[in-house]
C-alpha cells in the first residue's frame, strides 16, 4: 500500500512539473513575439551561446569524427566494406552525432550558466526588482534565452558537421591510407539534404531545450546558494534527458516512413 | 479623497505558517508612513503583498482607489508605474555597471534616451552622496553602504509616486543614515511622493515617518501619529520604541 502511494505521489509530482513547465513555455513563447523586444540582449545571448561553444564544440567534433573513421573502418574491415568509411562519418556526424553532442556540451555550458544566473537573480531579488522597474523578467531574462538558443544551435552544428568530417578526413588519408579525392567524393556522393537539415532542425530544437530548462530551473529556484546549486543541476540533467528523448522522437518523424 | 494605499483585511501566509493575519491601514496620498516591527513580522512581505511580488489569500489592496490584487498583464504595468522600491538586501543588477542600475527604471520602464536617463542617474547618485567615479563599476566593487545608497538611487530615480522603502538606512554610518532621512523627506515634501518605509531605526523612524504602524503577530497593533508615539497607550510598542528586552513581546530564545 505504502509502495502504491509512493509511485502515486511521484506521479502526481511530475504531472505537477509537466504541468508548471507547460505554463512557463507558453507564458515565455507568448513573450517572444510581444514587443518590447530587446535586440541587445538578444545579440549577447547569441555570442554567449554561439561564439563562446565554439572551442568546446569544435573540440567534440574533431575527436568524434576521428574516432568514428577509426571506428569504422576497423569495425567495417571484418566485411570488407572499408570503402563505405567516409559515408558512414559523413552521415552519423550530419544526423546524429552533430546535433546530439553538440546539444549535450551546450547544455552543460550554457545551461547550468543560465540556471545559475536567474536562480543568483531570483534568490537575490533581482528578479522582483525587474518588476518593480516595470521589465517584464520573461520578455528581459527568458525570451533573449529561449531566441538565441532556438537561432545559434543549428550555426555551432553547421561548424560540429563540418569540423567533423574534416576529423574523419584526416584520420581517414594520414592514417588509414585513403586516397583523399576518393575521400571526399565518397562523402559526398551518398549525402543527401535531408540528412543535414533534420540535424539542424534537431539542433534547433535541442538549442530551444537546453534554454528552457536553463531558464526554467533558475527561475523556479530558491532559498539561497543551495537552491541555485540544486537549480543548475537539475538544468543540465533535464536539458540533457530531454535532448537525448526528443532526439528519439525526432529521428522517428524523420526517417521512419 | 480616496487615500493613495488601503489594505483590507489582507491575509498572507507560507504552508502553515501565518504571516500577515488581517491587516488594515489607509495611507493618504503625500504622506509619509513607517512600518515598525519586531524581525520576522513580516514587514517585508507586507510591502511586497503592496506591491503584487506576492499575493495575499485574502483582502484587498486599493492603488488610488482601484483593487489591484487580482491584476494581471497590461494593468498591472500600469500601476507598477507608480511604484519604486528600495529592497532590504539591495537587489542591485550585478550584471549591469552602477549608473545602469540607476537609470534601468528610466531606460526600460519609461523609454528615455540612454544619454539623457545617464545624466538623471548621476544626478541622483550625487544625491546620495556618491560620485560619478563609482558610475562604471560593478554593483559588487561597492561596500555595503554603497550599495544600499545607489539601491535608493534607482527606487527614487524615476521619480515614483509611490515609493517604498525596506529599511533604507541599515548599514549606513549616523550622518550617511541622516542624510538619506532628510531624502526621503525631501521625496515626499517636494515631490509629493507618498512614501511607506521599514525602519528599526527610531531615531530614523521619527525623522521621517508623519505616522507610524506597528505590525506584532500578523497585525497592525497601532497606528498613530509620529508625535503621539511616545505617548501611545500600548505596552508592545512602548518596549519596541525603548528597545527593551523585557515586555510583553517576548523573544524565541531559550537560554
Ligand atoms: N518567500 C518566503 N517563503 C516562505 N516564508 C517566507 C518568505 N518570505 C518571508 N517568509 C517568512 O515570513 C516571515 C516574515 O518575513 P519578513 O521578511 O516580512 O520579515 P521582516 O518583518 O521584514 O523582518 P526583518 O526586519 O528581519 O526584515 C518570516 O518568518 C519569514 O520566514
Ligand atoms: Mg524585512
Amino acid at each position: 500500500m505504502t509502495l502504491l502511494a509512493a509511485v502515486g505521489r511521484i506521479f502526481l509530482g511530475f504531472l505537477q512539473y509537466a504541468g508548471r513547465l507547460t505554463v512557463f513555455t507558453g507564458v515565455a513563447v507568448a513573450h517572444c513575439f510581444r514587443p518590447p523586444i530587446y535586440f541587445r540582449l538578444i545579440l549577447r545571448q547569441m555570442v554567449e551561446i554561439g561564439y563562446f561553444s565554439l572551442p568546446v564544440v569544435g573540440l567534440t567534433a574533431i575527436f568524434t569524427g576521428m574516432v568514428l573513421a577509426l571506428q569504422s573502418h576497423t569495425g567495417f574491415a571484418r566485411f570488407s566494406a572499408e570503402g563505405a568509411v567516409a559515408t558512414v562519418v559523413v552521415i552519423s556526424m550530419t544526423r546524429e552525432l552533430g546535433p546530439v553532442l553538440a546539444g549535450l556540451m551546450v547544455a552543460g555550458r550554457i545551461g547550468a550558466a543560465m540556471a545559475a544566473e536567474i536562480g543568483t537573480m531570483r534568490v537575490t531579488e533581482q528578479v522582483d526588482a525587474l518588476v518593480t522597474l516595470s521589465t517584464n523578467p520573461f520578455k528581459y531574462l527568458v525570451a533573449p534565452r529561449l531566441l538565441a538558443g532556438l537561432l545559434m544551435l543549428p550555426c555551432l552544428v553547421v561548424v560540429a558537421d563540418i569540423i567533423g568530417v574534416f576529423g574523419g578526413f584526416l584520420v581517414g588519408t594520414y592514417q588509414l591510407g585513403y586516397n583523399p579525392a576518393t575521400y571526399i567524393h565518397s562523402s559526398w556522393e551518398y549525402l543527401k539534404p535531408i540528412d543535414v537539415i533534420s540535424g539542424l532542425v534537431k539542433a534547433s530544437v535541442f538549442g530551444f531545450v537546453i534554454s528552457l530548462m536553463g531558464c526554467y530551473n533558475g527561475y523556479q529556484s530558491r532559498g539561497g546558494a543551495q537552491g541555485v546549486g540544486q537549480a543548475t543541476t537539475n538544468a543540465v540533467v533535464s536539458a540533457s534527458i530531454m535532448i537525448l528523448t526528443t532526439n528519439y522522437i525526432l529521428t522517428a518523424l524523420f526517417f521512419n516512413k | 479623497m480616496t487615500p493613495k494605499i488601503q489594505l483590507i483585511d489582507v491575509h498572507k501566509s507560507f504552508g502553515p505558517k501565518l504571516v500577515l493575519d488581517g491587516v488594515t491601514a489607509d495611507i493618504a496620498a503625500s504622506e509619509s508612513f513607517v512600518i515598525i516591527g519586531g524581525s520576522g513580522s513580516g514587514k517585508s512581505v507586507a510591502l511586497k503583498c503592496i506591491l503584487g511580488l506576492m499575493r495575499p489569500e485574502q483582502g484587498r489592496i486599493l492603488i488610488d482607489g482601484e483593487d489591484v490584487v487580482n491584476m494581471k498583464g497590461r494593468e498591472r504595468e500600469r500601476v507598477m508605474k507608480k511604484f519604486g522600491m528600495l529592497f532590504q538586501g539591495g537587489a542591485l543588477f550585478d550584471s549591469l555597471p552602477v549608473w545602469e542600475n540607476v537609470a534601468f527604471g528610466l531606460v526600460q520602464g519609461r523609454r528615455m534616451e540612454r544619454r539623457a536617463a545617464r545624466d538623471k542617474a548621476m544626478e541622483t547618485l550625487a544625491q546620495v552622496g556618491l560620485g560619478s567615479d563609482v558610475a562604471e563599476l560593478s554593483p559588487a566593487e561597492l561596500s555595503g553602504g554603497m550599495q544600499k545608497r545607489v539601491a535608493l538611487a534607482r527606487a527614487i530615480a524615476s521619480q515614483p509616486e509611490i515609493i517604498f522603502f525596506d529599511e533604507p538606512t541599515t548599514g549606513l554610518d549616523p550622518i550617511m543614515a541622516d542624510v538619506i532621512n532628510d531624502l526621503i523627506v525631501k521625496c515626499v515634501r517636494e515631490l509629493g511622493a507618498t512614501a511607506v518605509s521599514i525602519t528599526h531605526d527610531m531615531h530614523s523612524a521619527r525623522k521621517i515617518s508623519d505616522r507610524m504602524a506597528m505590525l506584532y503577530k500578523g497585525k497592525l497593533i497601532w497606528v498613530g501619529r509620529t508625535a503621539e508615539v511616545d505617548k501611545a497607550d500600548n505596552a508592545y510598542v512602548d518596549q519596541f520604541i525603548h528597545g527593551r528586552a523585557d515586555g510583553p513581546i517576548k523573544m524565541e530564545i531559550r537560554g
